[in-house]
Formats: structure tokens, sequence, C-alpha cells
């Protein structure tokens, strides 16, 4: 049973009290390849930002340079910090995170931005 | 014995190894229990430097012409150079970690080297920056000078700022505001840097004894996964204040 379960490490099914496998993720360790890889997305990715900034784009400037920062960010967190490759549980708890964070810059600004309207 | 559970515990030796602690079922669960703890760390600390970030968002909606003019007085070359030194040192770091994995204990300790040496380039170059801004009297308190902001045109040595429009006395006073989050946040994450460094002194001397070379992963993992926060703050904190207002809006 236990060698059955095995080969389908992500599956929930016939172990519900989490004994087969009670991590549901199989220990993955990322290669010195991947990591090359996202090193020089990383560079490229700081070289545009910079390159961005001193083109004028109006209003996009900051769109523009928060959108490269996020997605830098997210390859850090998925392939540096291993989110990738990590089982549902710490999966959900970084999502969860990012997520409370939103909700607390959301709620924020809305309390902002209707306590004088127009006058922002 | 049909029952899974006292199946398992039958098999369960209780040794006292670092990496598999008695009171963990498994070695992955006791790895897993420590990912989500340094995780939820992690996201406090997100809520930490989150606050700063909200506070430079409003009142760079208030103050905004200010906020331009001392934003276009950071040294972009610099903040750059930073940036990759950051980055390399995160690298570093990341290949530390297969190091571990891989048990190569020699490797590990270069590759943790490495990875405090250019953290403790970043702090360097952060260094020439603050001492600019002293020079500048651009620290906020009594030695603040608004001098660059109301007669830009007296700088000719900052291309940037010569450039720019004067402001009125009033806003150029704003331009404390910026400098004083510029220095709370940058300030707050070279904290966490010099932190960082210091572990790192600890964990190279471990590995260095050969602690994370037999299958003990966690504690280099973890603090992997810190310095990579570290890393991530900055990837936001360069372009939001040193970036984002080179064209600034009329």
């Amino acid at each position: 049973m236990a060698q059955e379960s095995h080969s389908d490490i992500h599956s929930d099914a016939h172990d519900a009290s989490n004994v087969t496998n009670p991590e549901h993720a199989e220990h993955h360790i990322v290669t010195p390849l991947q990591y090359c890889l996202v090193y020089v997305t990383l560079l490229v990715g700081t070289g545009i930002t910079v390159l961005a900034a001193y083109k004028d784009m109006g209003a996009l400037n900051p769109v523009v340079a928060l959108f490269i920062a996020c997605f830098k960010a997210c390859i850090v967190i998925l392939f540096f910090m291993h989110a990738k490759y990590q089982s549902r549980l710490i999966k959900m708890t970084i999502g969860s995170g990012f997520f409370l964070f939103l909700v607390l810059i959301t709620m924020t600004m809305t309390d902002y931005i209707s306590r004088a309207w127009g006058a922002w | 014995m049909d029952n899974a559970i006292a199946n398992t515990h039958e098999v369960h030796d209780h040794v006292s190894l670092p990496q598999h602690r008695h009171h963990f079922e498994t070695e992955e669960q006791q790895r897993e229990a420590g990912s989500f703890g340094m995780w939820l760390f992690l996201l406090t600390e997100i809520m930490f430097f989150g606050g700063m970030f909200f506070a430079y968002l409003l009142y760079r909606n208030w103050y905004y012409p200010a906020f331009a003019a001392a934003s276009n007085q950071l040294n972009v070359p610099m903040g750059a150079a930073n940036t990759a030194i950051l980055i390399t040192s995160g690298f570093f770091m990341a290949l530390g970690v297969w190091a571990a994995e891989m048990r190569k204990r020699q490797f590990l300790v270069w590759m943790l080297v490495l990875t405090t040496v250019f953290g403790c380039a970043f702090i360097g170059v952060k260094y020439f920056e603050y001492k600019e801004k002293y020079e500048l009297h651009h620290i906020p308190g009594n030695n603040f000078s608004v001098a660059m902001f109301v007669n830009p045109q007296n700088y000719p040595q900052y291309p940037d700022t010569y450039s720019e429009k004067p402001l009125a006395p009033d806003m150029a006073q704003k331009t404390q505001v910026f400098f004083f989050l510029y220095f709370a946040m940058t300030g707050m994450h070279a904290v966490h840097m010099i932190i960082g460094i210091g572990l790192l002194f600890w964990l190279t001397w471990r590995a260095h004894r050969g602690d994370f070379s037999s299958g003990y992963v966690a504690p280099i993992e973890n603090f992997g996964l810190y310095w990579h926060f570290v890393d991530i703050v900055w990837l936001f904190l360069f372009p939001l204040l040193y970036l984002i207002n080179r064209h600034p809006l009329n």
C-alpha cells in the first residue's frame, strides 16, 4: 500500500490521516543550472528597469518599474526560495500572506481615498 | 496490527539527531515544520516593510514635487550596482543550499564566504551613499539643507538635480519627509543585512565544522529564505526610491 501511494505523491486519496506521506511533497533539489538561469534573468531585469526609468512613459513609468520588480520577486520566491517545489501547505501560507498584505493595503487605501473625495 | 498509525510508530526509531528530533514523525515533517515557521516569520516581515512602503506611497502622493526632486538626487549607478551585488550574493546563497543538499562541505563554505563578501560589498556601497547625503546636509533634522532643491542651478555637478525646476521653500522642506523615509527604509534593510552577515559568520563556522554536510540542511535552507527575502525588499526599494521619479508628471 505504501509503495503504491508513493508513486502518486501529490494524491490525498486513501491517506486521510496523512500517514503515508505527511507532507505531500517530494523533496526536490533545485539544480545549479536553474539557479544560473534565474541569476541571469534577475540581472537582465535590473538592466531593463534602469533603462525603462530613463524613458519618458508618463504615468506608466512607476507601473513598468513595479511590474518588473514584481516579476523579479516572483522568480526569487519560486526558485531561489524553492516555493515552486514546496508542499501545498507552504504554498498556501505564502499565498495567504501576500493576499493579507493586499487586503491591508486596499482597506487603508479605501479609507484614505474616501475621506476627502477628490482631494487626493 | 492493521492500524496504519500504529504501524508507522513501530518503525519510528527514537533518534535525537539534529535533522530528526524524536517529536517529529519523519524527517520531512520536521523540515516542513521548519520551513512553515520560517515563512510565517517572513510574512510578518512583509507586513513590517509593507507599512513603510505604504507610508512612502501616501507621502509621495501628498508632496509629489518634493519627492520627485529629492528622489532624483539619489545616485542611480550606485543603486543599480548595489542591486547587482545583492542579486549576486543571493545567487551564491542559493548555490550554498545546493551544496548543503549535496553534502559538499568545502563548496558550501566557499559559497557562504562569497555570500558574506557580496553582502559586505552592499553595505560598503551604502556607506558611500549615506556619506554623500551627510555632506549635502540631506539627513533630516536640524542640519537639513534645502539649498539643492530651491537653487538647483548652483549644483552643476549633479546633472539630474541641475535640470530640475526649483521648488518653492515650503515644498522644498517636504524633501525631509522623503529623506526620512529613505533612511528609515534603506536603514531597516541595512539592519537586516547586518544581522544576516552576523548569522553568515556563525553558519560559515558551523559549515566548516561539518554540521551541514551530513544531511542536516535546515539552518542553511532557512537562512537562505531570510537572505532572499532581504533581496526582495531591495528589489522594490531600488525602483521606488531611485527610479520612478526620473520623468515627473507636471
